[in-house]
């Protein structure tokens, strides 16, 4: 399965993966070639700036390509799906426009067309094509240092683990995105403590699906319990006033 | 005087109206961004908020009510149940109307019905509320039915009338706390104060306590404008009903927070604490001045028991989908003067509507509802000065 790699201390802030991305998914490039602070419905990818103890660091922000997508799972109309190559797709013609997925993406990553009459929602889709043809993600083979890598998820995973086991005092022991919301297809790899970057600390290793998964899946047993309970209470009841207007009609008969 | 009152109230909704108009316009020339504050980080509004959360839950006397009724047997409440039956109707049109409006593609919205994702709470809620929505349309069928005198269809529409209403109990607790289960999946998001996993409990017996006091804020509501109005002895009862779920409501409330270990944040001076006091005390003052005796035989004392209610669960409504999600959005949400029109219009169009329907139809009618009559009933304008 495809994923990517992004090792902070080899990104030195040149933004070649930001004018990758833009020629590969034919977004606009402004006049300067300048990025916004956060993505965006044209910017699928952004540089960001992080300082820690007098040095500054740049990291990328895209979607995470989750293993098991909280907005794949909260989707009315299955618009948003992973495929067993690694990306996780976006389906225009299916999207009705809730924004569930906005409001559900544990790394707020979804972005909307807020001003189209037809909107949809923008995120990056891991270059779904150039994956299936097997190249090397744009912003990949952009990156001149090697901060990004493309390739398959576990010799990516293998890879960290012997970069940090190498200069275990360069990096942060730990492989954002090995476990973070169930593991994704993006892992990072960080000079400095998590928290200093812009990426939600605290998340569950668990995915987040399996938070409404629980209470879905009992709903099966809640209809069949219900139906036979009401219909139960209906019938007690019906029974009753028959019991009651039987014996009326009984005291009438007699005299 | 009621002159004034009258020509007063046709201006004010009439002036809703127009900005209704105005914003309808711009919604759909200029798109959502065009229209409301909704964005990236705050990706769902007033229009989820409150027409959808808000609206659903305001409609669920209706399915209580049919099953006290039907299910239960309780002919006592036989009274309520029309005007019960016409809110929840009328109220799951209007919600329909509202999701128009805040779904990016709305004329896309057929697409729940054939690409399925039974994994999603929306998804769920969506057909819930579809199939509810017809069953309430064949609840209120009969006061149509009728009124056009058809009594084959009256007929039908009896045999069926019990499997029915079971179906609208199944289907309305499903959805009620559904509508909870959407903010399961944001327990980064959404403040402690509010994140559950007991979420879809909560919302689901707050919508009995608030179906309850919808059901004295009509019969409050009818009793100025049109002299009708359920008797007191019923509307006790329903008081009663209403503050033993608040009860139970809100002891589970209070102690989630103890089980989940955020008790101690209801006493940090946020904004956030602020909301969460107002919101439940809300709820707590009217449940206990329902536990007297003494107020509970006093119509205005229930009226604004009621009033209480229905505000405390509103809050209780946009605090989870709107307060409860600013801090972590990071930039904050207020909603537009449109997005506030849109929701005035809805709102005053339930009012006009059921304004329309007392009038009309067979609402407020005591006694032998599901005789089949003919022509027309009593207490009704003839059907002449309506076309
Ligand atoms: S990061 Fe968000 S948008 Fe990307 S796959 Fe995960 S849940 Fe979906
Ligand atoms: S906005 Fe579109 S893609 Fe996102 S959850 Fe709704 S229907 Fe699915």
């Amino acid at each position: 399965m495809r994923a990517l790699l992004v090792d902070i201390t080899k990104c030195i802030g040149c933004g070649s993966c930001v004018a990758a991305c833009r020629e590969q998914n034919r977004l606009p490039v402004p006049a300067d070639g300048s990025w916004p602070s956060q993505p965006d419905a044209q910017n699928f990818t952004v540089l960001k700036k992080a300082a820690w103890k007098g040095e500054e660091y740049n990291y990328r922000r895209l979607c995470m390509h989750c293993l098991t997508p909280t907005c794949e799972s909260v989707c009315p109309v299955g618009a948003l799906r992973k495929t067993a190559q690694g990306p996780v797709v976006y389906d225009e013609s299916r999207c009705i426009g809730c924004r569930y997925c906005l409001q559900a993406c544990p790394f707020s990553v979804p972005r909307y067309e807020w001003t189209s009459l037809e909107p949809r929602v923008r995120k990056c889709n891991l270059c779904e094509a150039r994956v299936a043809e097997g190249r090397p993600n744009a912003c990949a083979e952009a990156c001149p240092t090697g901060a990004t890598i493309a390739g398959e998820r576990e010799e990516l995973l293998k890879t960290a683990r012997a970069r940090i086991a190498a200069e275990p005092e360069k990096y942060v022991s730990h492989i954002y995105g090995e476990h973070e919301a169930g593991g994704t297809s993006v892992l990072f790899l960080s000079p400095i403590p998590f928290e200093k970057l812009e990426l939600p600390a605290g998340l569950m290793a668990e995915p987040l699906p399996l938070l409404t998964f629980r209470v879905l899946s009992k709903i099966p047993h809640l209809v069949a319990t219900g139906g036979a309970l009401l219909a139960g209470v209906w019938w007690i009841t019906n029974r009753r006033q028959e019991v009651a207007a039987a014996e009326a009609a009984e005291k009438e008969k007699q005299p | 005087m009621n002159r004034v009152r009258n020509y007063f109230w046709r201006v004010v909704v009439s002036l809703i109206f127009a900005a209704g108009l105005w914003a309808t316009v711009v919604r759909f020339t200029r798109g959502l961004g065009g229209a409301t504050h909704l964005s990236d980080s705050f990706p769902w509004g007033l229009w989820i908020g409150f027409d959808l959360l808000c609206g659903v839950g305001l409609a669920a006397g209706g399915f209580a009510i049919a099953a006290t009724v039907y299910l239960l047997h309780l002919e006592k409440y036989r009274p309520i149940l029309r005007p019960t039956i016409l809110t929840a109707f009328l109220g799951y049109m209007l919600v329909i109307a509202a999701l128009m409006y805040d779904l990016g593609r709305p004329w896309r919205i057929w697409h729940a019905l054939v690409f399925w994702n039974p994994r999603s709470v929306m998804f769920e809620v969506a057909w819930c509320v579809m199939l509810y929505t017809a069953v309430l349309a064949l609840e209120f069928s009969p006061m149509l039915w009728e009124r056009l005198g058809w009594a084959p269809v009256q007929r039908v529409m009896r045999a069926v009338t019990i499997p029915l209403v079971g179906l609208g109990v199944i289907l309305s607790t499903l959805h009620q706390s559904s509508l909870g289960s959407l903010y399961l999946i944001v327990p980064t998001k959404l403040d402690p104060l509010w994140y559950s996993p007991l979420l879809p409990l909560f919302f689901f017996l707050s919508s009995i306590a608030v179906g309850m006091a919808m059901v004295i804020f009509e019969s409050g509501l009818s009793a100025r404008a049109f002299g009708k109005a359920l008797e007191l002895s019923l509307l006790k009862q329903v008081a009663r009903v209403m503050a033993v779920t608040l009860a139970v409501y809100l002891l589970l409330r209070f102690q989630d927070l103890v089980w989940r270990g955020v008790l101690s944040q209801v006493w940090t001076a946020r904004g956030e604490t602020a909301l969460f006091w107002l919101e439940n005390a809300l709820l707590a003052i009217p449940m206990a001045l329902c536990f007297s005796g003494r107020l509970r035989s006093n119509p205005q004392g229930l009226f604004g028991c009621a009033v209480l209610v229905v505000a405390g669960f509103l809050a209780n409504r946009l605090n989870v989908s709107v307060s409860g999600l600013q801090r972590s959005a990071g930039a904050p949400y207020f909603p537009s003067w449109m997005e506030i029109a849109v929701t005035l219009t809805i709102v005053a169009a339930g009012f006009v509507l059921f304004n329309l329907a007392v009038r009309y139809l067979a609402v407020f009618r005591p006694a032998k509802y599901d005789a089949v009559t003919v022509g027309v009933p009593e207490g009704t304008t003839p059907l002449r000065s309506w076309l």
